[in-house]
């Protein structure tokens, strides 16, 4: 009994505190993965809307961030609404997107030349509201710059989706440098799952969740968005089964 | 040439009589055409030319160059030669274009004097006698006579020499005084002290969006294109262009295009007037909104792209093309332009292309087996898994050089898991259908 007088006490004060914040409602909108081992470290139990979402590639992706956009991509193809998407260098290949799920008519590029300018043009894009997701591809997010885009977004209830490439691989430590997202994931590529027959099968990802308000960090493998943008979870390389099977080619 | 000289050479040539006053109207026509095309500050240069301040608004066609190369092109399309010339000042524009033998100059920020020093005398907006006179005396070029000491020219031939001279150097200015007409919804507000500070320049262009929209929604029209015109004591203007993807008769949404670029107004020592112009409208109908229970409704873009192509930067959406080579599958359409097409091919496709394929050493079986190792970049990768061939075929009705041209592309996967496009050149057989080499194209997430 005064157990459960405590835990009442305790909720109480959290409701408040999340009143006093401001969070309480946001918390409340988030977009779920749909697989329950990822959505339970989620606060929420999902990825927030009106937050700030932080990906990188792991390995040669800091560079390429194939990955880390695809996974975005995934993401922001399971929203409502347009999207637009912020980058600076011209290398994004439409139709991979389009088979994560992402129709072209939902998404406005803006390409600028500098960096800074793309953080202002997400900025603008969160403040506006009504869109379902915004995407940049950034090179540096500084702490002030991030907790701009996260109140940016807060505000209107959009998310933001930062996908971080770095124009060497020695410069990804910056990923290190904390800033104001509320989730920041790396996205590493795996082999593929094995198919019965020779060939490339579904890609698979490690996918870290590296940092996450009020939550701790979780590491999983999953394989890549399908056509709908969706993941799902995929045995760890560690059951053998990669090592099996010799190369079909390789002889 | 006179005319009879001109008859004997060419048989059968049409004489035209001369229609000065005709000519001009046709001039005034056109003038009118580039204010609400290119620029807020467009004039007649008599006899033969067109004179704009297109600072502040080159941004809408897409840069200096663009800007350019379109209106020449444009002409062109009418089978009309025209001369085109960006420079710092009035003077040296218009010297540049009627005496460089290029149909497009641009005379980078500061580099007038090298620009013109060259050019005859002829160029320099004198009256006829003047200049002959300065012949008799043997200057030949500008160069030669801004060199001059100014005090005897001024004595013999009075003060017009100096003037035309400072003008086209910029050392004197001299405003363009801007054509209107009266079908043109104009607003203005001049003060009575100068102003000066963001925040006035910002309140007064609020008040004035409210005026033009009330003028606007009087007429049922909305506006593409609206200039804010500054008129500051010491005689000079400067104009903010803001165009629009559609038809626009928001207050707020207008408010915002032209706030968002107070900054670049240089109020020096003072603004006297505030003018705001639509100068290219279009009708605009009020729609009612059918109100649904179910709220699917999706929200409205086009103000977020409109402050987006403000700012300069590139707004588009991205079409699929109906091409096999991965390079021309895509297109980039206007983003207000709507389309419901996407890509219909179900083989994997990489989320990153290189805009050049990236030559790579391959180890590969002929005539259809994927490489069994790759050299990408000084690294070596060895191949675990492969996807292919695909066959993409040179799209001959494009270019004769691809009438046989073939590429071949493969998945490739390494131990890590990096998964690369790959393709080779030629069928592998016939060595008419391409080299043979082998490149990365694409990277797979």
């Amino acid at each position: 009994m005064a157990q459960g007088a405590a835990n009442l006490v305790i909720s109480e004060l959290r409701e408040r505190i999340q009143h006093l914040e401001g969070t309480a409602k946001r918390l409340k909108h988030v977009l779920p993965f749909g697989i329950p081992d990822i959505d339970n470290r989620l606060p929420g139990g999902g990825l927030a809307f009106g937050a700030l979402h932080e990906f990188a590639g792991g390995g040669a992706g800091t560079v390429d961030g194939a990955a880390a956009a695809l996974f975005a991509a995934g993401i922001a193809a399971r929203t409502k609404g347009q999207v637009v998407w912020c980058l600076t260098r011209p290398d994004l290949f439409f139709p991979a997107l389009a088979q994560a799920g992402l129709h072209p008519k939902r998404v406005i590029f803006v390409e600028v030349d500098r960096e800074e300018d793309v953080l202002a043009s997400m900025e603008e894009a969160l403040a506006y509201g009504g869109l379902g997701a915004v995407v940049g591809e950034l090179v540096r997010l500084p702490m002030t710059t991030s907790r701009r885009l996260q109140l940016a977004a807060e505000k209107t209830g959009t998310m933001g989706l930062a996908v971080r490439r770095w124009r060497r691989q020695t410069e990804a430590n910056d990923y290190g440098q904390p800033t104001a997202a509320t989730t920041r994931w790396r996205v590493s590529v795996l082999p593929s799952e094995a198919l019965p027959v020779s060939g490339v099968g579904r890609a698979r990802w490690f996918l870290e969740l590296m940092r996450v308000k009020a939550g701790e960090c979780a590491e999983f493998f999953v394989g890549a968005c399908d056509a709908t943008g969706r993941i799902n979870l995929s045995p760890g390389p560690g059951n053998g089964q990669d090592q099996a099977g010799r190369s079909v080619y390789s002889g | 040439m006179a005319a009879a000289k001109a008859q004997a050479i060419f048989h059968g040539l049409m004489l035209v009589d001369a229609d000065p006053a005709a000519d001009a109207a046709a001039l005034e026509r056109l003038t009118l055409w580039a204010l609400g095309q290119y620029s807020p500050i467009v004039a007649v240069d008599a006899p033969d030319g067109i004179v704009m301040d297109t600072e502040g608004a080159d941004h809408l066609q897409g840069g200096e160059t663009l800007m350019v190369t379109g209106i020449v092109n444009r002409f062109r399309g009418r089978m009309l030669s025209a001369r085109v010339a960006v420079a710092d000042t009035w003077g040296a524009a218009h010297a540049c274009a009627r005496a460089v033998q290029r149909e497009t100059v641009i005379v980078p920020a500061g580099e007038t004097e090298r620009a013109v020093e060259g050019l005859p005398l002829s160029m320099l907006r004198l009256p006829a006698k003047t200049v002959d006179d300065l012949r008799m005396l043997g200057f030949k070029t500008i160069g030669e006579l801004s060199a001059q000491p100014r005090a005897p020219l001024a004595l013999r031939f009075g003060p017009e020499i100096g003037r035309r001279l400072d003008q086209m150097f910029g050392r004197l200015a001299e405003p363009i005084d801007p054509i209107r007409t009266p079908e043109l919804i104009e607003v203005s507000r001049a003060f009575a002290e100068p102003i000066g500070a963001p925040e006035t320049i910002d309140k007064y262009v609020g008040r004035l969006v409210v005026q033009l929209v009330e003028e606007l929604q009087r007429k049922g029209l909305g506006v593409r294109r609206a200039d804010l015109i500054v008129e500051k004591v010491d005689g000079t203007r400067q104009a903010i262009r803001a165009g629009t993807a559609k038809p626009a008769r928001d207050v707020a949404w207008l408010t915002k295009l032209f706030r968002d670029r107070t900054e670049k107004i240089e109020p020096g020592f003072g603004i006297e007037k505030l003018t705001l112009v639509a100068v290219m409208t279009e009708a605009l109908e009020d729609l009612q909104k059918s109100s649904a229970l179910v709220e699917d409704e999706t929200s409205d873009v086009t103000p977020l792209v409109d402050i987006f192509g403000n700012r300069g930067h590139r707004v588009f959406r991205v079409a699929p093309v109906f091409s096999d080579v991965p390079e021309r599958s895509v297109q980039r359409i206007a983003a207000a332009a709507v389309n419901d097409e996407t890509w219909a091919n179900h083989w994997p496709r990489p989320v990153r292309l290189l805009a050049r394929p990236d030559r790579i050493e391959a180890i590969a079986l002929m005539p259809d087996h994927p490489p069994a190792s790759i050299t990408w970049r000084g690294r070596r990768m060895k191949v675990k898994r492969a996807d292919g061939p695909e066959r993409v075929f040179g799209e001959w009705w494009k270019r004769d050089a691809e009438l046989e041209a073939v590429r071949d592309y493969f998945i490739v996967e390494g131990e890590g898991g990096e998964r690369l496009w790959i393709f080779r050149q030629g069928d592998g057989v016939d060595p008419g259908t391409g080299s043979h080499r082998w490149f990365v194209h694409g990277i797979f997430a």
